[in-house]
């Protein structure tokens, strides 16, 4: 995950940080502006988006290629609300244990000793304390749950399995958990929830239909160019602007694996950490590392005439 | 309040805004989106929370609510500019073209059967062959009657490939292995204290995903029904979680359309689905569509591929072998099985075939039911053919 620029966002934060629903933005140009506050430019759809998983508690399903900036739409969320960030990172395998909640079991031991030691003998009263709050680890869901007004992100969603999405289901319609030693806890205020896939698997239809569905696309010419420029102030405006045309051309051209806007900004990051004010054809090829993740795409542009592509002005 | 504002963005004249909705998501239905009740209620709500009368507003929250998939995006842009339309057009609901059904079911007359198969088919009465399975498990695809093909659907649907087994990072209780603490300790704790046997563990094995890359261009449109049957038992029957496209002119995941358990009722969805059976195939094109799309962002990875084709490659070889090397680095092992290898005298010599086989691991048979059966094994990883 991608670091957003915090410099201006601590004074930008949010009053009330995250507190009572006054907070929430008014209208979707309202949350646009939010967020590029906190350096994330959105269009008009993700701002709709956002605005209606604010205003209608529903969770956001983000899809699109690599590096579009589905993740970094929680962080910036997480941001412009002045809000927590949970983050859930699914994997083949992950169940409730290692999202929800767990009991601490050597520490309820412990505590069973140290009774035993003090001469405690009351066994109802030391099961009770066994199966109580202090034992429980809460997990990135429960934290979600129980932490006033946050951002919970669950990404890449698409590499858990079938199980796991029917669990999340009752969690992310209902916003509460059931604990049997505990009873049923409900958030108090439900976390803003921002769900990321890269479609390796088809996402069940009975989860995205609790979600609001976004396809993030590779940004424009000038959406990428603002971009960069505000997530590379040590580039000059010339590099950015050079950096840009150059990775829409790469993009036009048959790659394995098109940049996106995350390699764009890494690309302008090295040119600049370089020192470089301006690009040619022999920084570009050096720096190709940073964009191009394959053997073969790298073969392939080294073969395009760089040059040319950064003569040619983006629209 | 959300009547209001769609009536001024959709409707023209005194028509109730919900039913404007409800039309409008009628319309997307009919092109194909799965927008139900539930999702319109969604999109009420998100216009409700909205500007009124933006036409922006309105698209983006019928796109945000109503659609579930990127291949949906396109259709809805469509029916919205339709009923919605450009200036002047009134609410009136688009009638999308239904997509065009085909049948699965392979044509009788088929290309021509070769050998054998061909006296046996007209000597033998169906019904004795209908009581012999152990005759059917041999015969070619392409050479069986009507009744044969009866059979042989009920004889697909009883066997299913399992996927080969893989280690995860996951322990799982077990007999055997190492000392669970956790489990041993809740033991103890269930016993009041007392000392326990230790309670073990040790890693779980799943088995690894299977993609099915069913070929359903012309040249094979006598196996392509038999095919798609053996991707819906392996689809149900097996416990590894499995994904099947079809290839022909275009590619096309059919995972969710083989999702119904009746192999009818599937087989038509998938035939609704495809677009271009009998077309010819630009295998290394659509095997590179595939990667880009799916395999090379998991699907493919470490996943057990099979590709059931005859490697009939109509363009350059060449792409397609540069896509293979590429599934064959992504996949944990790569299948081809070939209805045509049986054939007497049969050589890969078909350009794309023999483009393909150095990065494939295993290359096997396809055209009856016993090589079906033999491809099973092979996903299962018991022998390398």
């Amino acid at each position: 995950m991608r670091p957003i620029a915090r410099q201006e966002q601590e004074e930008g934060r949010v009053a009330g940080g995250g507190g009572a629903g006054s907070v929430w933005p008014a209208g979707p140009d309202d949350v646009r502006a939010r967020l590029e506050e906190s350096g994330y430019l959105v269009d008009d759809g993700l701002a709709v988006a956002c605005f209606l998983a604010l205003r209608l508690r529903r969770p956001v399903f983000c899809e699109g290629d690599a590096g579009v900036g589905k993740t970094a739409l929680a962080s910036a969320l997480a941001t412009a609300l002045g809000a927590p960030l949970i983050r859930l990172q699914c994997y083949e395998g992950i169940d409730a244990s290692q999202a929800l909640y767990d009991w601490d079991f050597p520490r309820q031991l412990l505590h069973l000793r140290a009774a035993e030691a003090a001469g405690i003998t009351d066994a109802d009263r030391l099961e009770g304390e066994l199966y109580g709050r202090r034992f429980l680890i809460a997990r990135p869901l429960l934290r979600a749950l129980e932490t006033r007004s946050c951002v919970l992100l669950v990404d890449e969603i698409d590499r858990a399995d079938d199980e796991f999405e029917a669990f999340l289901l009752e969690l992310l319609s209902e916003y509460t958990v059931t604990i049997p030693e505990l009873g049923t806890l409900r958030a108090q205020s439900p976390p803003v929830v921002v769900l990321t896939s890269n479609r390796t698997r088809e996402v069940h239809d009975a989860l995205k239909r609790r979600c609001l569905y976004h396809w993030f696309d590779h940004p424009g010419f000038a959406r990428e160019l603002a971009i960069v420029r505000r997530r590379v102030p040590a580039a000059s405006a010339r590099l950015a602007e050079q950096v840009t045309t150059l990775v829409q051309a790469l993009r036009a051209q048959e790659l394995v694996k098109p940049p996106g806007v995350a390699e764009t900004i890494d690309w302008a990051e090295a040119m600049a950490a370089l020192g470089a004010t301006e690009a040619d054809a022999e920084l570009a090829v050096a720096t190709l590392g940073s964009v191009l993740k394959y053997r073969e795409d790298l073969e392939r542009a080294r073969g395009l005439d760089l040059t040319a592509l950064l003569a040619v002005r983006g629209t | 309040m959300s009547r209001d504002r769609a009536r001024e963005t959709g409707a023209r004249g005194a028509v109730d805004a919900s039913a404007v909705l409800v039309g409008f998501a009628r319309a997307l239905r009919a092109a194909g989106i799965d927008a139900g009740p539930d999702r319109v209620q969604a999109l009420i709500g998100a216009l409700a929370a909205l500007r009124p009368g933006v036409r922006s507003d309105v698209y983006w929250s019928g796109r945000l609510t109503l659609c579930g998939s990127r291949d949906d995006l396109e259709r809805y842009d469509r029916v919205f500019a339709a009923y919605f339309g450009g200036a002047g057009t009134g609410g009136r609901a688009v009638r999308a073209a239904p997509a065009t059904r085909l049948r699965v079911t392979v044509r009788e007359a088929g290309p021509v059967p070769r050998g054998g198969g061909e006296g046996e088919r007209d000597g033998v009465p169906a019904a004795v062959l209908a009581s012999s399975a152990e005759v059917l498990r041999h015969r070619d695809f392409a050479g069986l009657t009507e009744a044969e093909r009866g059979q042989l659907r009920r004889l697909l649907a009883a066997f299913a490939p399992r996927g080969e087994l893989r280690r995860t990072a996951r322990l799982r209780p077990a007999r055997r292995g190492a000392v669970d603490p956790r489990r041993t300790v809740r033991e103890m704790l269930r016993r009041g204290g007392e000392p326990a046997p230790p309670l073990r563990r040790a890693r779980a094995a799943r088995p690894r995903r299977l993609v099915l890359l069913v070929d359903v261009s012309g040249s094979m449109a006598a196996y392509a029904d038999a095919l798609l049957r053996f991707a819906h038992a392996a689809a149900h029957g097996g416990r590894a979680p499995t994904e099947v496209f079809t290839i022909g002119t275009r590619l096309t995941r059919v995972t969710r359309e083989l999702a119904h358990r009746d192999p009818g009722t599937a087989l038509a969805a998938v035939a609704a689905a495809v677009p271009d059976w009998r077309g010819g195939t630009r295998l290394g094109e659509l095997l590179r569509d595939f990667l880009d799309r799916w395999g090379q962002r998991g699907m493919a990875r470490g996943a057990v591929v099979v590709v059931l084709s005859d490697g009939w490659e109509r363009g350059d070889p060449e792409p397609l072998a540069a896509q293979m090397r590429r599934l064959h680095r992504l996949a944990h092992r790569v299948i081809w099985a070939n209805p045509r290898k049986a054939r007497p005298g049969y050589a890969p010599v078909a350009a794309g075939m023999a483009a393909a086989l150095p990065s494939v691991d295993a290359f096997v048979e396809g055209h009856s039911l016993a090589a079906l059966e033999r491809l099973a094994a092979v996903v299962r990883g018991a022998d390398h053919a």
